[in-house]
């Protein structure tokens, strides 16, 4: 087991060597002060509250103008265990068996407005996204379950009560979501921050015109000296992905933070040489096939296996990562993390045996036994979003159409794709998705509890086998047992009760004008986005 | 003369209120909301308790009935209501976007009729010559290309074209600034999604002005002139022109109005900030109040251009009265 987890950890330190090896060497170089950054958002943000929200478009505009407690290490967040202080002056140890994590603040730290920040800000902010009034919707507070109460007893400590020891409190916590708002404002108004922004980040507001532009100007005051290096920053709203292309391309924006995929990249480095860099790496976000439980005959487990069976993952990753934003075969967990499975691990569950043939064989079977009509055609549930989702659709269709079943892809506007998942359930098979911010595979993998925990399983099961994995995973202090358990609820998932299932996991490709420096990818388009070390080489 | 306009005013109000109640119970016919796309649509978790809480918050636990009871009651004290999406006041929304619209559609017909009015009566006087082979090429070239495709074509002409002669890549401003802060900037951005679409509309009435003229170059008062020794030119401007002019700004018209909202992918292309861009985002969204907002400001676009239509053909045409 130990040496398993050294080689995971190795090849995962790896993996960061390789996704930072031109970043560590340009942290090497001095930053230049000065210049306006500009990159393109391909969406707008439905308000301005990172505590509300669950979308990249929030983060990539709004992030530079707040302050995290901590968050991962913005010079090495490829790392999913590398958390660093942004507020706090050092990364607490926890005492009371586990329970309690203290943090000390930063001082002499203020707000934009001048006021200074204090530990009744931090507390104010984590009541709001822990204990949210009724009114008030949180986004991330079913990632505080362990957390029993905050407290501030002075002005630069805040305390972390939990009602029990748990591996998931510190990724929750550096959430890249959660920005540090003024208590004031929140007294006054819980909803305030939704249409006003105020932090203590290293960019000041400067101004959204809707649809079109976030502007941000450096933040004189700012915590950490020397910082931020850029005058100000641009993010442009560009819907259309072609467009966001070619704005790099012509040097309207430097980099799009999101992803392209590997099309656009190979036409960039075409058209740009030298003056592109490209950075890569595994992302937090999968596509889930996820058969319906309600309906035949994928309410048979037998059916379900036959499913998982059919598809090559190990030849599907080769192929369609040279046409999609999908690349890494993966188990629950986020791959590369200490938690996930190894290929030898992997290579034990249904759907990732390394004989394709034995495989689809075993599937075929399965159909038999489980009387599935063949000669039927079921539906396959879609959302309209040609990267990955149809390509990795219609890829699906192929691997079911080896072993007999056949599958029409009914595509759909993301709206109409969740009122099927939600409310009509007409399908047989949907494709679903999972994407995360900061690795945190304890609480990722939450999506797979049965239907009446998780509001976004939309399987319509109920596992409790699987549920009570979770709570002792989450209630397991040693790593080691933690990655037992993950190992079963993977099992149980995955392959003997043929829950659901992981497609391909998302690969994150960013080329970015080669003058934008300082900037280092993460495994979430979430993560990593205050733009405080970035800088240009202009 | 008033009379009319008054009546034609007063039409007005039944024809919003029947694309009102079009726009929104289809709008509800659209299977999912705005809160579930906002919730569910990143790909994170949500509860059920952010859910309720959205849906009240928008208003969505009404009745139907009372949701537009409340938006038509909104209009009579100017009230356009907020956007579901961003909460923000549709006429804030709507007013930063209409100056982008309005910008492309005064450029776009402008190019389109310097170009298809010279165009046309070419055609029309030089029928089955060279020059009208080459006229109807244009215009039919132009009717079958989607502007959106030829902006792109434009945009990556201008990436290669300027990397070839310069070294690096330029392409066109994708963010928005008005004429009055930088006119240069304004134009260097506006130019192109101009051309594109003024390319495509000056197409469809370059072919209006070729038949109209020719329509009207048959007329026995052109004859007459003719053969009083009127010169040729005077008869083509002063005579025939201005009476083959009245379909013609009918078909001008209706692009304006159209372009008003409908350069939904070519404000895409472009990357303009427009009417267009906003109308199918909210769409998109389920922002239900934006989408509402948005058909009814194109349906009172559209009646208020064919008015000013129809009192044009007046002044073009004096036998024509209105009564």
């Amino acid at each position: 087991m130990r040496s398993g987890l050294l080689k995971i950890a190795a090849s995962a330190a790896a993996g960061a060597v390789l996704a930072l090896g031109l970043g560590n060497a340009i942290a090497a170089e001095t930053p230049k002060r000065g210049g306006t950054l500009k990159f393109v958002i391909p969406a707008e943000p439905p308000s301005y509250d990172g505590h509300r929200e669950t979308t990249f478009a929030l983060v990539h505009p709004i992030a530079p103008f707040y302050s995290l407690l901590i968050r991962p290490n913005p010079d090495n967040p490829s790392d999913s265990s590398d958390f660093t202080c942004d507020l706090c002056t050092e990364m607490p140890k926890a005492t009371d068996g586990g329970k309690k994590y203290t943090f000390k603040l930063k001082s002499g730290v203020t707000f934009h407005d001048g006021s200074p920040l204090t530990a009744a800000d931090v507390k104010a902010t984590y009541d709001k996204i822990i204990f949210p009034p009724a009114d008030v919707s949180s986004a991330r507070k079913a990632y505080f379950v362990m957390v029993d109460n905050v407290e501030a007893p002075d002005d630069l400590t805040v305390v972390f009560n939990l009602k029990y020891p748990s591996g998931a409190f510190i990724p929750a916590l550096a959430t890249p979501f959660n920005f540090i708002y003024q208590k004031a404002k929140l007294d006054q108004d819980m909803k305030w921050y939704e249409k006003n922004i105020l932090g203590s980040g290293p960019f000041v507001f400067v101004e959204h015109q809707a649809g079109a532009l976030f502007k941000g100007k450096r933040n004189d005051n700012f915590y950490v000296e020397g910082q931020p290096y850029l005058d100000g920053f641009e993010g442009i709203i560009a819907e259309k992905q072609s467009l966001r292309v070619q704005a790099i391309r012509g040097d309207r924006a430097a980099i799009e933070f999101r992803g392209f995929p590997p099309k656009s990249r190979d036409d960039l480095k075409a058209a740009l040489g030298d003056d592109l860099t490209v950075q890569e790496s595994d992302w937090n976000c999968v596509l889930i096939i996820t058969p319906n439980h309600d309906v035949a005959p994928f309410n048979d487990v037998r059916a379900r296996r036959a499913l998982t069976l059919a598809v090559d993952r190990w030849g599907g990753s080769k192929y369609l990562s040279e046409i999609a934003i999908v690349k890494t075969v993966g188990g629950v967990a986020f791959p590369g993390h200490p938690l996930a499975a190894t290929k030898a691990e992997l290579e034990q569950i249904a759907g990732y045996w390394p004989d394709i043939a034995k495989s689809r064989a075993e599937s075929k079977k399965l159909l038999q036994e489980a009387g599935v009509d063949l000669s039927k055609t079921y539906v396959l549930n879609n959302r309209g979003v040609d990267q990955p989702y149809t390509i990795v659709g219609t890829w699906l269709i192929d691997q079911w159409k080896q072993v007999g079943l056949n599958f029409e892809q009914r595509v759909q506007p993301t709206g109409p794709f969740y009122d099927t998942l939600r409310s009509k359930r007409d399908f047989s098979v949907s494709l679903d998705f999972n994407c995360q911010s900061v690795v945190n595979p304890l609480l990722d993998i939450s999506k797979f509890l049965s239907n009446d925990i998780s509001d976004s399983q939309y399987g319509g099961y109920i596992d409790r086998d699987v549920d009570d994995l979770f709570n002792k995973m989450n209630q397991e202090g040693d790593q080691a047992k933690q990655r037992e358990y993950m190992r079963q609820f993977e099992k149980l998932t995955l392959d003997e009760h043929a829950n659901n299932f992981i497609t391909l996991w998302w690969y994150r490709i960013i080329p970015h004008r080669a003058y934008l420096k300082g900037w280092n990818i993460s495994p979430s388009h979430y993560v990593n986005n205050d733009l405080a070390n970035v800088w240009l080489d202009q | 003369m008033y009379t009319y306009l008054v009546k034609r005013l007063l039409m007005v109000i039944p024809t919003l209120f029947g694309a009102a109640v079009l726009v929104f119970f289809l709008m509800r016919l659209i299977p999912g909301d705005i809160c579930e796309l906002k919730l569910a649509g990143s790909g994170a978790f949500f509860d059920q308790r952010s859910l309720d809480i959205c849906r009240a918050e928008l208003g969505l636990d009404d009745s139907a009935l009372l949701q537009f009871g409340q938006w038509v009651g909104g209009w009579f004290v100017g009230d356009l209501g907020t956007s579901m999406w961003t909460g923000k006041p549709i006429g804030e929304e709507i007013a930063l976007r209409f100056q982008v619209s309005l910008q492309i559609a005064l450029m776009a017909t402008l190019f389109s009729i310097v170009l298809s009015i010279p165009m046309g009566v070419l055609s029309a006087v030089y029928r089955n010559t060279w020059i009208d082979y080459v006229v109807r090429s244009l215009s039919i070239a132009g009717i079958a290309m989607p502007s959106f495709w030829l902006g792109i074509l434009i945009i990556l002409g201008i990436l290669l074209t300027t990397q070839a002669w310069t070294g690096s890549p330029w392409m066109p401003p994708i963010h928005y600034v008005p004429i009055w802060v930088n006119p240069a900037e304004n134009l260097a951005m506006l130019i192109w999604p101009a051309l594109a679409t003024g390319y495509r509309y000056s197409a469809v009435a370059t072919r209006m002005t070729r038949s109209a003229m020719l329509d009207v170059l048959r007329e026995d008062y052109v004859r007459t002139a003719r053969s009083k020794g009127v010169m040729e030119r005077v008869i083509v401007n002063r005579h025939a022109l201005k009476n083959a002019m009245l379909p013609v700004i009918t078909v001008i018209g209706i692009e304006f109005a159209f372009l008003m909202g409908g350069l939904v992918v070519t404000e895409q292309v472009f990357n303009l900030n427009g009417i267009g861009k906003l109308f199918v985002g909210a769409v998109g969204q389920s922002d239900y109040t934006m989408v509402q907002a948005l058909v009814m400001l194109v349906a009172f676009i559209f009646v208020m251009t064919n008015l000013l239509v129809d009192l044009l053909y007046a002044w073009l045409d004096p036998r024509i009265r209105y009564s």
